[in-house]
């Protein structure tokens, strides 16, 4: 087995009294589709928070391509590598969709005052190249007509693309998507999974949480099902779903999937 | 014992000329406060905005008090003058809580989903409006505010030092009236159903409005419960100073907001106590620090005070004293 | 024919219009209105700067400034303390150091008011920034209101800014030899010296005008709207939301000091009452009734209301004269009026602004 991308050991995070996440280990492999699913309260959006630098947790280890992750500002997590989505699409209404993907460049480029205010030689081709680099993505993703289109004029389903554009812009190591199929109908799921199979086929790697298990099933390389802030299972998507304690967290004793 | 150094610091304190007057004129200060500041972190825990026009409801109180005043004594010369202080009083509340529901009305009602900026902008140009106004009723000449209540200067603890503090029937009213309404508050708030009705909206106004609550009607409540308690810090004010003009609600509203600040806003309590905070660190901060520098700095300074308490509260501990800790930013 | 040229083409056309007018604007109105007008027109220019300033904070980033007048002072009493007799006439010393008298060039104070204002606004920013933006709000009046609180008190212990009083005696802009407190004879014509103001402030606003527009296209622009639409989604996307809202600070600041230095020089004469919090929420109106973070709304807020109490002086006296043979209200608490008016009702129909950027589509 290759060196994980992302390894996680024994994260432990409580607010209050509240113990939300107990000993959560957690190890992707580059080039997956990893998926973390579990009831409402289990924990996922906690352990998110976590690695994208909103709460520190009180125990435990992140390691990103080996080297220690302990990011101490959120900015510093796409820096180090992690671009995420919102599970309430979190756009730049007023901006094109065009200047959205190109903030996404935002951490890879330089550009300062003196070259704004200058736009000398190195200035110029960068941002020449930001542009380019922008519109190489939308049409990626399959906006290349929406360039100039304002962000929030857009459809849903479009702008769930878009915002994943404008994290790809970011070179992530890893593409963490915070329920990207909410509000989504079965069509527009469809596309969805499409669009992450071909990012993960381009070398990407994805961490997905999501709630709707059928998608989570179909397209994850694998998986990890978190009840209780605890993992209850972890492995393909075959043998979670046969997992009797995942069965039992989602539906009850007694029960089959 | 008294010579032990935290102590001898005390007694210094203490003893120090002038400590009961600042102690007293802090109360009074802080009384207003407290009463302006109660309206701001109403308004802020329903709705989450900060009300710019607050502390112009303040003046208008003031002002429309004065002109009550007026016309009863002209129409009924013979009334003792604490009935005509009581008539106008009441007069001015009832017209500022109508003002502060028509100022929800009309600049924050649909604004309740705008972006942040766009009611603070809002209450900006309604502050604006409010002092217009107010130049045009009763010009921007400071008015005489006739004082209803006994002149005597009363001494407090006569025999502790040479120059004993000195307060009169007024303030003490001031401070008194203050405290039973914010005690009177806190019973509504805590113990009846309209208070919890509040507290529940406060909270989420989606859930209680599934329980049966109309938040809109809690809202316009609220709102008008502010603004008779700014009316009546108002003319309790004008009363104190002898004087209102339509300027007279800025610096006090700034005062008041930080106060609710300083408690944590959205607190009631908080609110009270940070008043009553504020105006013991304005008085005794600027009483000391005339005293150290020998009348250098003193009073001159004394609104700097409250915004640099401002600033300190926010950056180092923005849930204030008896706030939640918040998140920086929502 | 105009719609059919392109963003950029239009662009172009807009700014040579713009040129034009500049250069021709106080002709046209010297000769409606006589050298007072001029005037007004000066402090609009100064206006402009100001609110282009304001609107980095405001409009690009999104930091709603209610004390920037505050930088607007320290430019104004830096150049003021720089060019006139006061600190020679306080500190002995110091007149023994410098016979000549104290007349910095204005391009020495220039730089220092803009290093100045900065700095301070760096300082106000880095413990504030992180705050929400009705607490910050508040917290920038409030330091609006120190600043002039010092400005007012600083004649004891030691007497700096002559408290109320004010620092008078502030010299005039003297560029290349020419003075232009004094009418002065250029290229065959005769430049009363508000013309020759206006020059040199228009000057300024097209230097301030060209950084702003290279600004708003580059990474920084993008990243400062990106922080004002959605600051958690800038951060996720890692722009370091802190550095870049003291930038827009630190600029916008900046501008504000260099448009007081001006101001002081231009006047003669500073003094606390100058730099009010009516002062701040004035710059503010500008820039939000204009059109936040739109350069072209902007300069149309700043002009409609720095003419406006012109305006209004000459059309409601006489109006009301006419109307109810005295003036019964005078025409600076109808500006009042229509400043209060004008913020609400543009923050429930036009939150945008009159002129407000237009993305296509």
């Amino acid at each position: 087995m290759n060196a994980p991308l992302l390894q996680i050991d024994s994260v432990n995070k409580h607010f209050g009294g509240v113990a939300a996440l107990t000993d959560v280990s957690l190890s992707i492999q580059p080039g997956e589709i990893y998926g973390l699913i579990g009831p409402n309260g289990a924990g996922k959006t906690t352990f998110f928070n976590l690695m994208t630098g909103l709460y520190t947790p009180d125990s435990g280890r992140f390691q990103l391509d080996g080297r220690e992750y302990r990011p101490t500002s959120v900015h510093q997590v796409a820096a180090a590598g992690i671009a995420r989505t919102f599970q309430n699409i979190r756009l730049f209404n007023a901006m094109s969709a065009l200047e959205n993907v190109m903030v996404g460049r935002h951490v890879r480029t330089r550009n300062g005052l003196w070259a704004a205010l200058s736009r000398h030689r190195r200035a110029r081709d960068e941002e020449a190249q930001t542009r380019a680099h922008a519109h190489r993505l939308l049409a990626y993703v399959g906006l290349a007509g929406f360039a100039d289109y304002r962000a929030d004029s857009l459809s849903y389903g479009h702008q769930r693309r878009l915002e994943i554009a404008r994290a790809l812009a970011t070179e992530p190591r890893l593409l963490a998507l915070d329920e990207p199929a909410a509000g989504m109908n079965a069509s527009e799921k469809m596309q969805l999974r499409s669009l992450l199979e071909k990012i993960r086929d381009d070398g990407h790697t994805l961490l997905l949480i999501e709630h709707d298990v059928k998608l989570v099933m179909g397209v994850c390389d694998r998986i990890s099902v978190l009840d209780y802030g605890q993992v209850i299972a972890v492995g393909p998507p075959a043998e979670v779903r046969q997992h009797p304690a995942v069965i039992q967290a989602y539906l009850g004793a007694s029960a089959h999937v | 014992m008294l010579s032990v150094p935290p102590l001898y610091a005390l007694r210094f304190m203490l003893l120090m000329d002038g400590f009961i007057q600042q102690l007293l004129n802090g109360l009074m200060t802080g009384s207003l406060y407290a009463l302006v500041a109660l309206g701001y972190t109403m308004v802020y825990g329903i709705l989450r905005i900060i009300n710019f026009a607050h502390g112009d409801v303040l003046m208008i109180g003031a002002l429309v008090g004065l002109s009550v005043i007026r016309l009863v004594q002209a129409t009924w010369p013979a009334l003792p003058p604490v009935l005509v202080l009581l008539i106008a009083t009441l007069v001015a509340m009832a017209f500022c809580a109508l003002l502060a529901v028509v100022i929800e009305r009309v600049a924050y009602r649909r604004l309740r989903h705008a972006p942040r900026l766009a009611p603070l902008i809002s209450g900006i140009g309604v502050s604006l409006l409010l002092q217009t106004l107010a130049m045009l009723v009763w010009t921007r000449n400071p008015q005489m505010f006739p004082q209803l209540l006994p002149l005597e200067p009363i001494e407090v603890l006569a025999g502790a030092s040479a120059h004993p503090a000195i307060t009169n029937a007024t303030a003490l009213t001031t401070i008194a009236i203050a405290l039973a309404v914010m005690v009177a508050l806190l019973v509504l708030v805590e113990r009846t159903r309209f208070g919890r009705a509040m507290r529940a909206v406060a909270e989420n106004p989606q859930v209680a409005s599934l329980m049966g609550i109309n938040p809109n009607r809690i809202i316009v409540i609220t709102f008008a419960i502010g603004g008779a308690l700014a009316a009546l810090a108002g003319v309790m004010m004008a009363s104190n100073y002898g004087s209102a003009h339509f300027y007279m609600g800025f610096l006090p509203g700034i005062k008041a907001f930080t106060a609710a600040v300083l408690g944590g806003i959205g607190n009631l309590k908080g609110a009270m106590l940070g008043g009553l905070l504020l105006g013991l660190i304005e008085a005794l901060g600027t009483g000391y620090l005339g005293a150290a520098t020998n009348g250098v700095f003193g009073s001159n300074y004394q609104d700097v005070f409250a915004f640099i308490v401002l600033i300190a509260v926010l950056v180092f501990r923005p849930s204030g004293l008896l706030g939640e800790r918040l998140a920086t930013r929502a | 024919m105009i719609k059919s040229l392109t963003p950029n083409k239009r662009a172009t056309l807009g700014l040579l219009l713009f040129a034009v007018a500049l250069v021709l604007a106080p002709w046209i109105v010297g000769h409606a209105g006589g050298n007072t007008w001029v005037r007004t027109l000066d402090f609009a220019l100064l206006y402009i700067m100001l609110a282009l300033g304001l609107n980095i904070v405001v409009g690009y980033a999104g930091l709603l400034d209610m004390g920037f007048i505050a930088f607007y002072a320290v430019g104004a009493y830096l150049a003021a303390l720089l060019s006139s007799p006061h600190l020679l006439q306080q500190f002995p010393a110091l007149a023994a150091l410098l016979p000549a008298g104290m007349h910095t060039s204005i391009w020495l104070i220039l730089p220092l008011g803009a290093l100045l204002a900065a700095g301070c606004g760096v300082v106000l920013g880095a413990p504030t920034l992180r705050l929400r933006g009705d607490y910050l709000a508040i917290v920038t009046l409030g330091f609006g209101e120190i600043i002039r609180i010092l400005l007012r008190n600083l004649d004891r212990p030691v007497n700096i800014t002559n408290g109320p009083k004010g620092i008078s005696q502030v010299d005039p802009v003297s560029l290349l030899g020419v003075n232009l407190g004094r009418t002065q004879e250029l290229f065959g014509l005769r430049l009363p010296s508000v013309y020759l103001y206006y020059y040199l402030f228009a000057a300024l606003v097209v230097l301030i005008l060209f950084a702003c527009i290279r600004l708003e296209r580059s990474r920084i622009g993008r990243a400062w709207v990106a922080i004002r639409e959605d600051e958690d989604a800038a951060q996720a996307m890692g722009v370091n939301t802190v550095r870049l809202k003291l930038l827009a600070f630190a600029i916008g600041a900046a501008f504000g000091g260099v448009s007081g230095a001006l101001f002081a020089s231009f006047q003669g004469f500073v003094s606390p009452e100058s730099f009010t919090l009516n002062e701040s929420i004035a710059v503010l109106a500008m820039v939000v009734l204009g059109g936040m973070g739109h350069i072209p709304g902007v300069i149309l807020g700043c002009v409609l209301l720095a003419a406006l109490p012109e305006a209004l002086r000459a059309s409601m006296g006489p109006l009301q004269q006419a109307l109810f043979g005295q003036v019964l209200v005078d025409p600076e608490i109808i500006r009042q009026l229509f400043y209060g008016l004008a913020l609400i009702l543009a923050m429930l129909y036009r939150p945008a602004g009159l002129w407000p950027k237009g993305v296509a589509r």
